[in-house]
């Protein structure tokens, strides 16, 4: 896994509640055997037409913004528990996904790939959609090992939470496998006491 | 001694370290495979040159890609055909056992585990499917997981997960006749909302729970998810023993009472404290229906859809966008809206009882002409039941016909597609938009409610036919 520390972005806005993991990327792109080339599917059924043409006012769309902190409505990455959803986000190049809720699976996915789900309050969220329609320009800054996102636009700063092992193992770009892998020994043991 | 609830002592019993600061390492007692989210596991397997570590307590099944017709040929779509060769080619490369198309015990793998006695009260089990949740029925822990936890299992029999905050929600009084399982499940979502239950396991009590038969427990563990809930579980009692008993791979006698001895000491301790309690009259519930773009959008079938002064300021813009979606008006009434499918099947309906439940209505009747009925059973073990007992004599006659098990329209990942902008009143679990097909209008409703738009082509109450 890629490690994270530091990301200074600009945002892609999406100010929708409740966006699923059919959304993210819808059922029949899930016929891969690999986890590449999902990132040419995020949000295809808001992306596209039926033709397969962009439609202009779905913001991936919109050149006007861009940047690596995709930031969106409450209760993001409800539903399914497909992992395709975490690797869509961070193969178009998603790095931080910025809400003020996250559906369990879906923040655990994100994790195991590199891409930080980051939960802020409902007034900070706002306020920065807000300052992204006045400035698609402005940037935000997220700093792993201080647990903090910044709005670089009006200054504000706000605390995460992130589970400290977590929070080590993206910051070393270590993944759960190597834990369980030097664990043989204790996993044996539990068996032979059940 | 501390008093614990049915979660906290089948956790407890599962915990085989604890990461200093962070997540616990759970020992897994079942894990079930599908084609779709195991493909890159076994990839990381072979990547990282690992066997599975217990390939016995692993059970595969493909059932989201496949055909509904004609499954004794090859798959006419190659990507999926693909995706179904590769399941078989892991199971076979790794030694696992697979209830792969043609063999009598294929089917949805929610469906599959319990009806061979493979999910049992007290276990921990996982799939790469977020309706696991299912198996929670038998008062076991069960959740779906993402692609990287099916390769830690696979690897080494365990994943690391946070320990959740436990709900109770309690169903108190009785279902009035005419009032399904599914019709709880939707009314306690619509209540909770898609994010209610989220960082919680729920445990399901209360007399309208204990009546339930299991199929319809499992309609209710089924639908935990989509309140956000990582699991939902009810305690084991006569109804969990006795239907575990006739199952094939149940333990048998000394070891079925030795288990049974254990199953007993599961249930939640009077007193035991949990972090959330609700609780529900369920004899105020009424069939329902969902008229937007995600399961919690549920009304009764007598209400009408919200006004938008209903919803809070900050759901407008997905409240708009889902009327949009779905061609309603705020304020309108669902009843007697006119719909072109109905879906019957799914992990949270597509079990035996749900198709007694649409035969016996449909019984005499005759299915809507401009309908197209998709009936879908869980399983070729429903399938087989189906015939046993006649019941496909009598969907025939009202203008059904029957279909091959898998997952089908539910997810749409084969050709049951409901067509852009038609509507379907659906059993499966989702209305999100293009789950059924993209522009496909989703309504879930219950068996009954299915069946009854079946038969009149319009949204309708069962009772007043």
């Amino acid at each position: 896994m890629e490690k994270f520390q530091t990301l200074t972005s600009t945002c892609v806005p999406l100010p929708i509640e409740n966006v699923d993991t059919d959304q993210i990327i819808p059922a029949r792109f899930l016929k891969a055997t690999t986890r590449e080339g999902f990132g040419a599917n995020l949000f295809a059924d808001w992306r596209y037409d039926k033709s397969g043409q962009p439609i202009s006012n779905f913001v991936l769309n919109n050149s006007t913004y861009s940047g690596q902190a995709l930031v969106a409505g409450k209760n993001f990455g409800s539903g399914s528990s497909r992992e395709h959803a975490a690797w869509a986000l961070a193969g178009y190049g998603f790095k931080v996904v910025v809400s003020s809720f996250f559906a369990d699976i879906f923040k655990g996915n994100a994790l195991n790939n590199g891409v930080l789900p980051v939960v802020v309050s409902d007034v900070f969220l706002l306020e920065l959609f807000a300052a992204i329609q006045v400035d698609p320009t402005t940037t935000i800054t997220v700093n792993l090992e201080q647990q903090t996102i910044s709005n670089n636009a009006s200054g504000v700063v706000e605390t995460f939470e992130i589970n400290p092992y977590k929070k080590e193992c993206l910051l070393h770009g270590l993944d759960d496998i190597d834990y369980l892998l030097s664990k043989k020994d204790a996993i044996e043991a539990w068996e032979k006491a059940h | 001694m501390t008093k614990r609830t049915l979660f906290d002592k089948i956790w407890d019993a599962h915990v085989v370290t604890a990461v200093p600061n962070g997540p616990t390492q759970l020992y897994i007692d079942r894990h079930y495979c599908h084609e779709v989210t195991s493909p890159q596991a076994f990839d990381g397997l072979r990547k990282r040159g690992l066997k599975v570590f217990r390939p016995e307590k692993t059970t595969l099944s493909p059932d989201h890609n496949i055909p509904t017709l004609l499954q004794d040929q090859p798959i006419k779509d190659l990507i999926s055909k693909h995706q179904v060769d590769t399941l078989t080619r892991n199971a076979n490369e790794f030694g696992l056992t697979m209830y792969g198309l043609g063999h009598s015990k294929n089917g949805i793998i929610h469906v599959i585990g319990p009806e061979n006695g493979l999910t049992l009260p007290g276990m921990t089990i996982v799939c790469g499917d977020s309706h696991t949740s299912t198996h929670g029925a038998f008062g076991s822990i069960a959740f779906g997981i993402g692609t990287s936890e099916v390769e830690m299992v696979l690897a080494s029999q365990c994943i690391l997960q946070p320990r959740p905050k436990t709900m109770r929600i309690t169903f108190n009084g009785k279902l009035k006749s005419g009032v399904t399982a599914k019709d709880l499940a939707l009314y306690m979502i619509s209540q909770l909302t898609t994010g209610g239950a989220t960082g919680y396991f729920v445990e399901y009590a209360g007399e309208a729970i204990r009546a339930l038969s299991m199929e319809e427990r499992m309609t209710v563990c089924n639908l935990s998810i989509e309140m956000g809930a990582r699991g939902g579980m009810i305690a084991p009692d006569e109804t969990t023993y006795y239907y575990i008993k006739r199952r094939e791979f149940a333990p048998k006698d000394e070891a079925w009472d030795k288990a049974l001895a254990y199953w007993k000491t599961l249930p939640t301790d009077e007193g035991a404290v949990f972090d959330r309690a609700i609780a529900f009259d369920a004899s105020a519930i009424e069939p329902m229906i969902t008229y937007g773009t995600n399961p919690g959008m549920g009304i009764s079938i007598h209400s009408s859809i919200p006004t938008l002064d209903e919803i809070d300021p900050a759901g407008r813009i997905s409240f708009e966008k889902a009327m949009t979606y779905m061609g309603f008006t705020p304020g309108e009434k669902i009843e007697g809206k006119s719909i072109d499918y109905v879906f019957l099947g799914s992990c949270t309906n597509g079990r035996i009882e749900d198709f007694r439940v649409f035969a016996s209505f449909v019984k005499g009747k005759k299915k809507a002409e401009h309908v197209i009925a998709w009936l879908v059973p869980g399983s070729w073990a429903v399938e087989k039941q189906i015939r046993a007992e006649g019941l496909d004599k009598i969907l025939e006659e009202a203008g059904f016909a029957l279909r091959q098990p898998g997952c089908s329209a539910c997810l749409a990942m084969n050709d049951d597609k409901v067509p852009a902008g038609k509507y379907a009143v659906s059993t499966s679990n989702r209305n999100f938009e293009g789950r059924q097909g993209p522009g496909a209008r989703t309504l879930l409703a219950g068996p009954l409610v299915a069946a009854a738009a079946a038969i009149t082509g319009k949204i309708t109450d069962p009772k007043n036919i």
